[in-house]
């Protein structure tokens, strides 16, 4: 059994790498090794792969990695298959954020880093207190309340969306109905260091619980008389996963499909064990939202598909196929 | 006079302002064997969940080997004391073997896999619960019966010297109640284990444990002797309900009968 987890790892660690490596040298422009080392006749080249196609690799895989674990974290900590690392409404505010910049239609940038990419994180910010606030307020940190008050935030910042949108004007709406769809339009590297404090952080908070990951799948009071302390497992978790995902939406838009169905993927490959499941859900979501961008980029090009469009139709069937190809002994949950 | 383990001082827990344990007090003493019985809704579950600190009580003190629990960390508080929750019936993705596993996390640290020492205990948990050969079985499979023993296991591998059961027999059919009254009464006389056994059965409270305590409306009603239960008077006022004594036929035990209803 662990012989066999081994390879399942070792493959995907592979397959991994593979995509990082071959994903920057495809688009609307191909590049070849050769344009990088002979590169003088063709400076455009090198700049495509060097700004733009690197830093967007980069991101791509960290957003999927970081959406990827997260979900698996919320998965675990609520018991649920459902639950995605926009569940407790952190990417509604962020929308929100995005949303109210375009609307201002005020310009700004502060130390490089763009408005639009702080008033999303600030509402990101906005909506992870909102739900801890009432969590905390109801006595016991339940996770029942959390849910609710997750889906909550998440339906009263989605009117809020559909508000502004109303009274906008068609270009600013469109605006806001394409940050939706998430995407990773990004030039240079900055974005990719202001996020990878958040996805490092986050991702270790999530590591080095993994064992409680574990326990948490047992139930809150078993978990508790095995000597987790579940309380504040479950408040180191929030806070790691949804200030990861409040990063990762404030720069890339709400992707949806990758944090929840990585995991459960993931899950189909490598069982329940987290302490296998992290790494393998961790490098998974990563390469598979690479994939995704690099397909977004080829399909219509030199058009774009939205990412995000692109992550459930492919996502998706390879989900299905997996499930019913599995038997009955394979289990999400 | 033995030595108390855990004692508890004018222990009282409200939920939602509502009194669930009302001022108990009574010492659980080293190898003790003790069955905690009384109505539904008496506190019994939760009295058990304050000693796991699963709920923290609201007054009041409950001491582990002279130190209050309060300030033990829950890591610490696992090596020692281990809890078997009532059977809920819900469906778990382990094997019994990799459940049983679970049952070592408090002697885990991050990042580090299981020991050899780990494997020991899981082992010896599992041959002393009779249960090696569905080790690999999936929890999925398992009879109520066999889930229980599971359950039993995981908490020895755990390592504690105090365990803690949550009516262990209430779904089972009579062989496997007295299996997991075999094994709970091995491992209180060959291990030296305490329990207590939370359970709505009095005639197994009688035979098995050595002392009793009767909780009603959140407070000690009777705290005594097994034996000394015997008695129409404490029985009825606890239940609210006639009892009758009968004598086995063959053995001679006294056996407790509720009323007859309708009679």
């Amino acid at each position: 059994m662990i012989k066999k987890r081994l390879v399942t790892l070792f493959v995907i660690l592979f397959l991994s790498i593979a995509v990082l490596m071959i994903a920057p040298f495809l688009g609307m422009e191909t590049i070849t090794l050769n344009d990088l080392f002979e590169g003088s006749r063709d400076h455009t080249k090198i700049d495509i792969f060097w700004k733009i196609r690197i830093p967007r690799t980069l991101i791509a895989f960290l957003a999927g990695a970081a959406l990827s674990i997260s979900g698996m974290a919320f998965q675990a900590m609520f018991r649920n298959p459902l639950a995605t690392p926009f569940t407790l409404g952190v990417s509604s505010g962020a929308a929100f954020g995005a949303a109210m910049y375009i609307k201002i239609g005020i310009i700004f940038s502060v130390l490089g880093i763009s408005g639009q990419l702080l008033f999303s994180f600030i509402g990101a910010i906005l909506s992870i207190l909102l739900v801890y606030g009432i969590t905390r307020i109801k006595k016991g940190f339940s996770t029942a309340t959390m849910l609710v008050a997750g889906v909550a935030i998440n339906f009263f910042f989605s009117s809020l969306i559909l508000f502004i949108q109303y009274v906008s004007d068609f270009a600013n709406s469109f605006r806001i109905i394409r940050w939706l769809m998430g995407g990773f339009e990004i030039v240079g590297f900055l974005p990719v260091k202001t996020i990878l404090p958040f996805i490092l952080i986050g991702s270790a908070v999530v590591f080095y619980l993994t064992n409680e990951l574990n326990l948490l799948l047992l139930g809150e009071d078993i978990a508790q008389s095995r000597g987790g302390d579940v309380k504040k497992i479950k408040l180191a978790l929030f806070f790691g996963a949804s200030l990861m995902v409040g990063g990762v939406v404030a720069i890339c838009g709400p992707i949806g499909f990758v944090g929840m169905m990585a995991p459960h993927i993931c899950r189909l490959l490598i069982g329940w064990d987290h302490r296998y499941l992290t790494i393998v859900s961790f490098l998974f979501g990563g390469a598979f939202l690479v994939f995704c961008d690099t397909i977004s980029r080829i399909v219509i090009a030199p058009a774009e598909i939205p990412v995000g469009v692109i992550t459930a139709l492919l996502g998706g069937p390879f989900f299905i196929w997996l499930l019913l190809s599995g038997g009955s002994d394979k289990r999400i949950f | 006079m033995r030595k108390p383990v855990i004692q508890i001082n004018n222990l009282s827990l409200y939920i939602s302002n509502k009194k669930i344990l009302d001022n108990v007090s009574f010492n659980i003493y080293e190898k003790d064997y003790l069955s905690i019985i009384g109505p539904n809704g008496a506190g019994k579950t939760s009295l058990l969940k304050c000693l796991m600190r699963i709920y923290s009580y609201s007054e009041g003190d409950v001491f582990f080997r002279g130190n209050p629990i309060k300030k033990l960390s829950q890591r610490n508080l696992a090596k020692q004391i281990s809890y078997v929750p009532q059977s809920d019936g819900r469906l778990l993705p382990f094997s019994v073997e990799e459940f049983v596993m679970m049952g070592r996390y408090p002697h885990l640290s991050p990042f580090t896999s299981f020991s050899v020492e780990d494997k020991k205990a899981v082992k010896e948990s599992l041959e002393l619960t009779n249960i090696n050969q569905m080790a690999n079985r999936s929890l999925n499979t398992l009879s109520g019966g066999e889930r229980q023993t599971v359950f039993i296991a995981a908490a020895l591998a755990q390592g504690a010297d105090i365990l803690l059961l949550d009516e262990p027999t209430t779904f089972l059919d009579p062989k496997h109640e007295h299996d997991i009254y075999r094994i709970l009464r091995k491992i209180n006389e060959e291990l030296g284990i305490t329990i207590v056994s939370v359970t709505h059965d009095i005639n197994s409270a009688v035979l098995q444990g050595e002392r009793i305590v009767i909780l009603k409306n959140g407070a000690v009603q009777f705290e005594g002797e097994a034996t000394e239960i015997m008695n129409k008077k404490i029985l009825a006022s606890a239940y609210n309900k006639d009892f009758f004594f009968l004598k086995h036929p063959k053995t001679g035990q006294t056996i407790i009968a509720p009323e007859v209803p309708g009679q």
